[in-house]
């Protein structure tokens, strides 16, 4: 079997994946999307499967485009890593599949997003669609800051920023909870510890292992399901009256600091799950 | 296996599993670094992180 690992950086994930491959004696080029020319008329690719591990989300989404129209099978696909790279999609995906997720907006322009946050009642979290890590993810205290923050995106950022996704701030016990699923399991989870109300682990959250319970799997395997399924990490937080929220699906997981953790070894799993789509048995 | 910072010219070993666009830190002055070739190795700056990177 031919794999692809789409990737530019190779990040500690990329290296214990391509490790594994190597391990496995397995047949796979490393796809640089750097290097690429991308002929959009050509119909075949010599290739059985392809894994994206891309850094850009965009240029991630537009070659497993190209990939999938011509009939190669991709981890994740076209559609995954659509609808995950968006959180307006993913929020959309996981309501209309009844799947608990905080409270949301959408709003268009500052007044409006102004309006939303005083109903909704402060503090809220103003995130913007496409961006990953937490990065320009605001918690939103007040009116000033209301104000402050959508006169700045409105006029330093981008035609992105001039979509307003609103989030009902959760109240959370000092971390979240990370799962990790690949196909139709649930193959381990993490909470992320921080002082900081941001927990990714890329912002310093401390990683530890989280018991898997049928509530968390349930929930975990519903929301791959919601997004298209596939290879994904969901972030999942835990109200104050004890229920679990997803509050978004990753489609390019990271997963240095879970393998110790969970004791699970994510990238077998993956690769174990990239030559099952490869033989069509996914 | 060593390359010298593009930054501040210190000469870094890299380990002998190093792979071809892994990214190091210089341990004299920390730049963010990419190993741009290993046939010989060369590191560059590593790209500047840019608005939809992420997982």
């Amino acid at each position: 079997m031919r794999i692809a690992v789409l990737a530019s950086r190779v990040r500690a994930e990329e290296k214990l994946i391509f490790t594994e491959l190597e391990r496995r004696g397995l047949d796979y080029v490393k796809v640089d999307d750097r290097e690429q020319i991308f002929d959009l008329h050509r119909r075949e690719y010599p290739f059985d499967v392809v894994l994206e591990r891309c850094i850009q989300h965009s240029r991630a989404l537009y070659m497993l485009k190209i990939y999938h129209d011509a009939g190669v099978p991709t981890v994740n696909t076209y559609h995954v890593a659509s609808t995950c790279g968006d959180k307006f999609l993913t929020t959309q995906a996981l309501v209309h599949a009844g799947v608990p997720t905080p409270g949301n907006v959408l709003a268009f322009t500052p007044e409006s997003a102004l309006e939303a946050m005083e109903q909704m009642g402060y503090p809220v979290v103003l995130k913007p669609v496409v961006g990953s890590w937490g990065r320009m993810v605001s918690k939103v205290n007040d009116r000033d800051a209301a104000e402050a923050i959508l006169e700045h995106r409105d006029v330093l950022g981008t035609y992105q920023h001039a979509i307003f996704y609103i989030q009902e701030y959760i109240k959370k016990p000092g971390r979240d909870i990370r799962s990790f699923v690949v196909g139709d399991e649930c193959i381990g989870a993490i909470y992320r510890t921080s002082e900081h109300w941001i927990t990714n682990t890329a912002r310093g959250g401390q990683a530890s292992n989280c018991p898997i319970t049928s509530e968390l799997a349930d929930l975990s395997i519903r929301a791959a399901n919601a997004v298209g399924g596939g290879v994904v990490a969901i972030d999942l937080l835990e109200t104050e009256d004890g229920r679990i929220l997803v509050n978004e699906v990753n489609y390019t997981m990271e997963f240095r600091n879970s393998i110790d953790t969970t004791g699970v070894n994510i990238p077998a799993k993956i690769i174990d799950y990239t030559l099952k789509v490869g033989r069509g048995a996914a | 296996m060593t390359a010298s910072c593009p930054e501040c010219s210190a000469e870094i070993t890299l380990a002998a599993d190093t792979m071809a666009s892994e990214i190091v830190a210089c341990p004299d002055c920390g730049a963010e670094l990419e190993v741009v070739s290993l046939t010989p190795p060369t590191l560059a700056l590593a790209p500047e992180v840019e608005e939809d990177w992420g997982e």
